[in-house]
């Protein structure tokens, strides 16, 4: 291909009065953007490399660095805006189906942003977390449809297998492959520090965090990769991820070229293979499948360990859920469009599945209306991002949320979503050796655990405000939320009433 | 404007219940007075008795006492009734006619015994069919709502300041070993007969001062099982709270205490093993009918009552005795007008439930 | 005593430790002004395409470099940090030559120069720990 059609993204601005040639951004970038040009003694850019990962500019000692949106645009067009364009040059060039990675960039709508909580005033007082208790702790699994006594009267306080948190967030699934050792470090000392967990993922698990197996979710996905009996027994809860929310209908995607090392041996293939999973679980092909697996699950951990269902949030996710709360799993996760992923069909990401707050409601709903809401707990992701979006999520009938995105940020994620090239400049998704030193888990597990803690401070004053000291009470308490510029069907679905209602 | 039932109300209230526990009847004018001195934590838009023991000659059989718009509704809800129950006898409540209180509907009442052949053919318990018949009468036929549905019991309410509720029911010619009573004071409703406390089903009653912040947690949890929140008040969702776990579930008192008060966490926390493994249970099993927010509340039963704050304590209630009489009310107030020599006054801490039970055979 | 530690695991090889050195002992006012100057950081980035690691002084409890001193520049603190007074420094690079660290530098004026903790320069505490961006350098007691 003699001309590449697309111009660069972004925009190298370096204020040369502030430049002092420490070439920080040259090293720093594996991109190979920055060069130092020893004729002239300054530095030089190569923007058609640059992501905007901002490490560069991060890292700058002078803040002589800027990265800016390319002003080179092509002529506006309200149908066909340069995005689209550019993919079809992309793809024009090189006869491939478009990758991408984190998630949905596209403008549809975030529900919890039109939806607000309620605070008391007068008639009910509010509570201060700071003077009286307040609690997140929150147990997920199946809850007994009927006590039973012992002879002599006293209750039987035997209860299927529970999963205890410290408050209602859980790290979710990120494999060992599509993010670093040093990212799953993090997560996992943060996830025992915290006393949440974190998700494994479909990667397996490194032999050296087998010790924060109080902590962990193993999961099980359709390429199998790493499942093994220790490995099963390994984990707090053990998910079968049937979907994700960044690409429902296919499976997992990690390049060759992160399959290196310790990534192929804990997943058990060979290196630079790139490792495709099925799109099915090739033994699930119904509820019935899934049933079995479940119990095949249970068997072999000996029914100690909660197993958690992953689906992806699609149409007709009320009806699946009630499917999967039928099955035999003790909590189901739920994970919306808008969710992360290292490496996603473009098309796929971008297009399909629903927003998760909808999925969310219409799923508490149904397991309610159904009475089966206490036999399976609720967990919903894809995109948490905020302390409130916990709080809204928990007041439409979630038990606990899953982020992977926020914590990622925490780690130093700039979002540029180029995940996929595997050279990820801030050491976490990618598996070259010089760059995943770059995250240093003691900074961090104490940036997911300082996150945390302040999500849950807020969880606490926002809880505190509705007249609410335990996080129980605000679980599917509709009633604290109202929407905004929302249509009526809209309000049906998410059960809760306009403001001013 | 909204009514009661299709927009939630919160209100603030005043309650007051007294027992004896040698199954002494007494007549109401006791209760009534106790709630004179309280008479500004009510606002006249709601006021309400509940009394145990009143019908002994009718104590096998369920009373029903029914608010109707009209008789067309009545008729409807007459025709309803008779498909399922033997009614016994069935009566317009006496009424003393008082200017305070107006706007007054059809208030019935009905003794009756659910056929056992509809028992036998829909294999359910006597009593599960009466909440049934209650529930369907209250969410189905508009313009008719059973406000008292238990054996030897029954409730009484209307909107108005409790004195003037009382003497409008003419309580005083009731004889009850066990009451309750309750003066409202909601805070956006234009008042609405049904919504007064106290609030039934079956023997269950509940008196309640307080706004709870848990209400749709509660709700959207306890319609699962075949209640049906048709009023949209904190009581009504305590009642059903409390059917269904003493009920349904087959807890006792203390620990449906333990569930709607539960302890914290940190509490729990520090119980010998057995105790901890007990509160873990039942906080981890119902932990959607934990009640947060302000609250007192009297639970009347058959053959006893329980008293109940919020785990907080974010609403005054003190409990006292004289002989054989125990006394609970909002304020001491209360307690002394009719008793101004008890003793052993008392603040119970939040969460800790008082029971006080009569003497078996004694009611 | 507090001493200056590096762990060669989470160095980048960055580099920005030395400018962070060296604009902390300039007496600049923006690091900015370092444009276009030659700079003599204390503390160096060695290594190779595999390995990098910061040195600077270590502060040794018998430091050969003040045995060597021939003019009583090269001092240590009640402390324990080894100072050095540039006055008097004659610039024989003796300790250069002795210090088996090469912690030693000559500074740009021809005396030499070491790193001192930051301890008396505006930053009151080393400025390579302040600003190394992975905490592979750190300032503590051991």
């Amino acid at each position: 291909m003699a001309i590449n059609y697309v111009n660069p993204e972004f925009e190298v601005i370096r204020n040369p009065n502030r430049c002092i040639a420490c070439r920080v951004c040259e090293r720093q970038c594996s991109n190979g953007v920055h060069s130092f040009d020893p004729e002239t003694g300054t530095m030089m850019a190569d923007e058609t490399k640059c992501v905007d990962c901002q490490r560069c500019v991060t890292l700058c000692p002078t803040r002589a660095l800027k990265i800016v949106k390319n002003e080179c645009q092509l002529r506006e067009n309200a149908n066909w805006q340069q995005d689209t364009i550019y993919e079809i040059y992309k793809q024009a060039g090189s006869g491939g189906v478009l990758l991408s990675s984190m998630g949905n960039p596209k403008p549809l709508p975030v529900y919890w942003d039109k939806i607000l909580i309620n605070a008391s005033q007068v008639t009910n007082p509010p509570i201060d977390p700071l003077r009286e208790p307040m609690e997140t702790k929150v147990f997920l699994g199946k809850k007994p449809t009927k006590p039973e006594r012992n002879p002599d009267g006293s209750l039987k306080t035997e209860l299927a297998p529970q999963l205890e948190l410290t408050m209602p967030v859980m790290f979710s699934a990120m494999s060992y492959g599509s993010i670093s050792y040093n990212a799953h470090e993090s997560l996992a000392r943060a996830a025992e520090a915290l006393g949440i967990c974190y998700n494994t993922g479909e990667g397996g698990l490194h032999e050296d965090f087998y010790k924060y197996g109080a902590n962990t979710i193993v999961q099980v996905a359709s390429g199998r990769f790493g499942v093994h009996e220790d490995y099963l027994s390994a984990g707090a809860a053990i998910e079968i991820k049937m979907g994700q929310g960044a690409k429902p209908g296919i499976g997992g995607h990690l390049p060759g070229k992160k399959i290196v090392g310790d990534v192929s041996r804990t997943r058990m293939i060979p290196e630079g293979s790139d490792a495709i999973s099925p799109a099915p679980h090739h033994d699930i092909y119904s509820i019935e499948d899934l049933r079995q697996l479940v119990y095949s699950l249970k068997e072999a951990t000996q029914y100690q360990k909660p197993v958690i269902v992953k689906v992806a949030a699609v149409h007709n996710i009320a009806a699946i859920a009630s499917g999967i709360a039928r099955s035999g799993a003790d909590i189901i996760a739920i994970d919306g469009f808008r969710g992360g992923t290292g490496a996603a069909p473009t098309r796929i990401r971008d297009n399909v599945g629903i927003p998760i707050e909808l999925a969310l409601a219409a799923v508490d709903q149904r397991l309610r209306d159904e009475g089966i809401r206490n036999n399976v707990s609720l967990v919903v992701g894809g995109s948490i991002r905020s302390a409130s979006d916990v709080v809204k999520a928990v007041a439409l009938g979630a038990d606990a949320c899953y982020v992977a995105t926020a914590a990622l940020l925490a780690l130093g994620c700039h979002l540029c979503r180029t995940c996929h090239t595997g050279n990820c400049n801030w050491g976490i998704a990618t598996q070259k050796p010089e760059l995943v030193k770059r995250l240093n888990p003691d900074i961090g597990s104490q940036r997911l655990i300082n996150l945390m803690t302040a999500w849950r401070h807020e969880i606490m004053e926002l809880m505190g405000g509705m007249g609410i000291n335990s996080i129980e009470a605000l679980r599917g308490n509709r009633l604290m939320l109202r929407g905004v510029s929302l249509n009526e069907k809209e309000l049906e679905i998410l059960g809760i009433s306009h403001a001013g209602e | 404007m909204k009514l009661e039932g299709q927009v939630r109300i919160p209100s603030g209230c005043a309650i007051s219940a007294v027992i004896s526990r040698d199954g002494r009847k007494m007549s109401g004018d006791a209760i009534i007075k106790s709630m004179i001195p309280m008479h500004d934590r009510s606002n006249g838009l709601g006021g309400g008795f509940a009394a145990y023991g009143i019908y002994p000659e009718y104590k096998e059989f369920y009373a029903l006492h029914i608010f109707y718009n009209d008789n067309s509704v009545r008729m409807e809800c007459e025709n309803l009734l008779k498909d399922g129950f033997e009614i016994i006898k069935s009566e317009s409540i006496p009424i003393r006619k008082t200017p305070k209180i107006s706007d007054v509907p059809l208030i019935w009442r009905y003794f009756v015994a659910p056929m056992s052949s509809v028992l036998s053919r829909l294999h359910v318990d006597e009593k599960e069919y009466v909440a049934e018949t209650v529930m369907k009468i209250n969410s189905r036929i508009n313009g008719a709502y059973v406000f008292s549905s238990g054996k030897n019991m029954g409730v009484f309410k209307a909107v108005g300041y409790p004195e003037d509720v009382g003497y409008f029911y003419r309580l005083d010619e009731y004889e009850g070993y066990s009451w309750t009573a309750h003066g409202r004071y909601p805070t956006n409703t234009p008042g609405w007969w049904g919504g007064a406390h106290p609030f039934a089903l079956l023997d269950y009653t509940i008196v309640h001062n307080g706004e709870i912040s848990s209400y749709d947690a509660n709700r959207r949890y306890i319609e699962m099982y075949g209640y049906k929140c048709t009023l949209q008040t904190d009581t009504e969702v305590i009642t059903y709270i409390a059917d269904y776990l003493l009920r349904k579930q087959g807890l006792t008192l203390e620990e449906t205490a333990s569930v709607i008060a539960a302890p914290f966490w940190s509490t729990i926390e520090n119980k010998p093993e057995e105790e901890k493994k007990k509160l873990s249970y039942l906080r981890t099993v119902y932990s959607s009918l934990l009640v947060t927010g302000p609250f007192s509340i009297v639970l009347g039963f058959e053959g006893g009552l329980m008293a109940l704050n919020d785990r907080l304590k974010l609403r005054s209630m003190v409990t006292a005795e004289k002989d054989d009489l125990v006394f609970v009310a909002s304020e001491e107030s209360a307690i002394r007008a009719i008793a101004p020599d008890a003793t052993n006054v008392y603040a119970p801490s939040g969460g800790e439930p008082v029971i006080v039970k009569v003497k078996e055979g004694k009611y | 005593m507090k001493r200056v530690y590096v762990n060669e695991k989470w160095c980048l090889g960055c580099h920005l430790c030395e400018y962070n050195c060296a604009f902390a002992n300039s007496g600049l006012k923006n690091m900015a002004k370092l444009k276009g100057q030659k700079i003599y950081p204390r503390i160096r980035v060695e290594g190779d395409e595999k390995i990098t690691f910061a040195i600077s002084c270590r502060h040794c409890e018998d430091p050969i470099c003040i045995k060597s001193c021939i003019s009583g520049a090269l001092s240590k603190t009640p402390d324990g940090m080894v100072e050095i007074d540039k006055s008097r420094c004659v610039g024989c690079l003796t300790c250069v030559l002795v210090c088996p660290y090469g912690a030693v530098i000559q500074d740009g004026d021809g005396a030499v120069q070491k790193c001192e903790l930051c301890l008396k320069n505006s930053s009151g505490a080393p400025a390579c720990v302040a600003g190394c961006p992975n905490n592979a350098i750190v300032y503590e007691e051991r």
